[in-house]
């Protein structure tokens, strides 16, 4: 799906990161790697710290309601502005009801206010971004909160050396409003499921429950140890699709809108590993700078989330004066692949917080 | 080149004999975390950077594959 918008702007930013930070050396031993091995893999994947839950109690709603509190606490949002809710997410609160729909109620929001859940995850901020696109051009909404937010690493076997090193907890708030600017937001959405279980969870789900069953250990042919409740990451499949499918769509995007790669300031993208980001910029041939791979190594990948939290971790306080040319990018489970190029800055807010 | 390359894989792995073998993917000599260790090394000593869209098993059975995947990158 190809996506031509104007007139529609980003306002503000607000990522919340869990205060608990885990070190990769007090985990690695569980990895069945040899020191060595496992140092030299922490340097090119960026394996260093991650933020996650300290405790299996704390979800994404939570870490978003304590952004929300923040916002309304310090009158960076007032809750009569608020036209739309979209929580995009792959740990909801419930099966039901939506999560949307428990913040609406927890802040008292007016009946008006439109509730919508996504369950999207690495591109969860891309999707996000186009539906709150669209949604601001229907007449009455102007003002759209998007929410990402996903706490996986309880999803997570701790002896899983493909996914656990990496996955990290986050939410953010993102606030998009009709704008007079015209400049053009183009962009394109693709999907595959023919590879939709190249991450997946396979129990949880109405397909399979949880049971005791589930819950039981296994060794995978590359010796990770996980049960059926913990997520998977065929890890070799992932990085094929994506070293082929995102420098295409980026560059089908800039071909078609007659720009160009260099015109465009910095590259904002998923976050799932050091080596996979830096092999990306490589293939698109813009300078490693340009397109910050540094989220893993401090606070790691968050799927939705990663997108505001690099935006925000290498472009915070400027982005509250400047404007840079960005080029959003999210790639991952679905398979989803989605890019948006658009003017970013001059926001209201543009801040990372711990709760 | 092919004496650096056996140097590095010697540097993954020590247990395995490089150098009189073959099938390194499909004889588990080296796994998909040794791939991107091995590339990040291969970059460096070589002053390259191997395409995302090569980094497939392979084009890392055997030192010769490993030689004519470096010369496509441009290494010299």
């Amino acid at each position: 799906m190809k996506l031509n918008f104007k007139n529609k702007k980003i306002t503000g930013m607000l990522s919340i990161l869990p205060s608990n930070e885990v070190m990769f050396e007090d985990e690695m031993h569980n990895y069945s790697f040899s020191e060595a091995k496992s140092l030299k893999l922490k340097a090119a994947m960026g394996f260093k710290s991650k933020r996650v839950v300290a405790d299996d109690k704390t979800t994404g709603f939570d870490l978003a309601v304590a952004g929300l509190d923040y916002l309304f606490d310090n009158n960076l949002i007032n809750k009569e502005s608020i036209d739309a809710i979209l929580f995009v997410s792959q740990s909801p609160e419930y099966i039901m009801p939506p999560t949307s729909n428990v913040i609406h109620g927890r802040y008292e929001l007016d009946e008006r206010v439109l509730c919508l859940d996504i369950n999207q995850g690495c591109a969860g901020f891309v999707i996000g971004l186009q539906q709150a696109f669209m949604l601001l051009n229907n007449a009455g909404i102007n003002k759209v909160l998007l929410i990402n937010a996903d706490v996986l690493s309880p999803k997570v076997s701790k002896f899983d050396r493909n996914s656990n090193p990496l996955i990290g907890d986050a939410a953010a708030i993102t606030i998009i409003e009709n704008s007079n600017d015209d400049s053009p937001i183009v962009g394109e959405i693709r999907m595959d499921g023919k590879g939709a279980m190249a991450l997946n969870v396979p129990a949880g789900g109405a397909r399979m429950p949880i049971s005791e069953e589930t819950s039981l250990y296994y060794v995978d042919a590359f010796g990770n140890k996980r049960t059926k409740n913990h997520l998977v990451m065929q890890g070799d499949n992932v990085f094929n699709f994506v070293q082929t499918k995102v420098p295409e769509q980026i560059k089908n995007i800039v071909d078609s809108s007659e720009d160009n790669i260099e015109n465009i300031d910095y590259f904002l993208f998923h976050q799932p590993n050091r080596f996979m980001l830096q092999k990306l910029a490589d293939k698109i041939g813009v300078a490693r700078d340009k397109l910050p791979s540094n989220v893993v190594e401090n606070f790691g990948n968050s799927s939705g989330v990663t997108i505001p939290v690099v935006t925000i971790f290498n472009l915070g306080q400027r982005l509250e004066s400047e404007t840079f040319k960005v080029c959003f990018s999210g790639f991952g489970v679905g398979l989803t692949w989605g890019t948006i190029i658009m003017n970013l800055g001059n926001l209201d807010f543009c801040k990372l917080i711990y709760k | 080149m092919k004496n650096k390359i056996i140097e590095i894989l010697n540097g993954i792995r020590p247990e395995f004999d490089f150098s009189e073998n073959t099938g390194f993917i499909s004889q588990g000599m080296l796994d998909s975390f040794d791939l991107i260790t091995l590339v990040t090394e291969l970059d460096e000593a070589f002053g390259i950077s191997i395409d995302g869209t090569d980094i497939l098993p392979e084009h890392f059975e055997s030192v010769e594959a490993i030689e004519s995947l470096l010369v496509k990158n441009g290494a010299k």
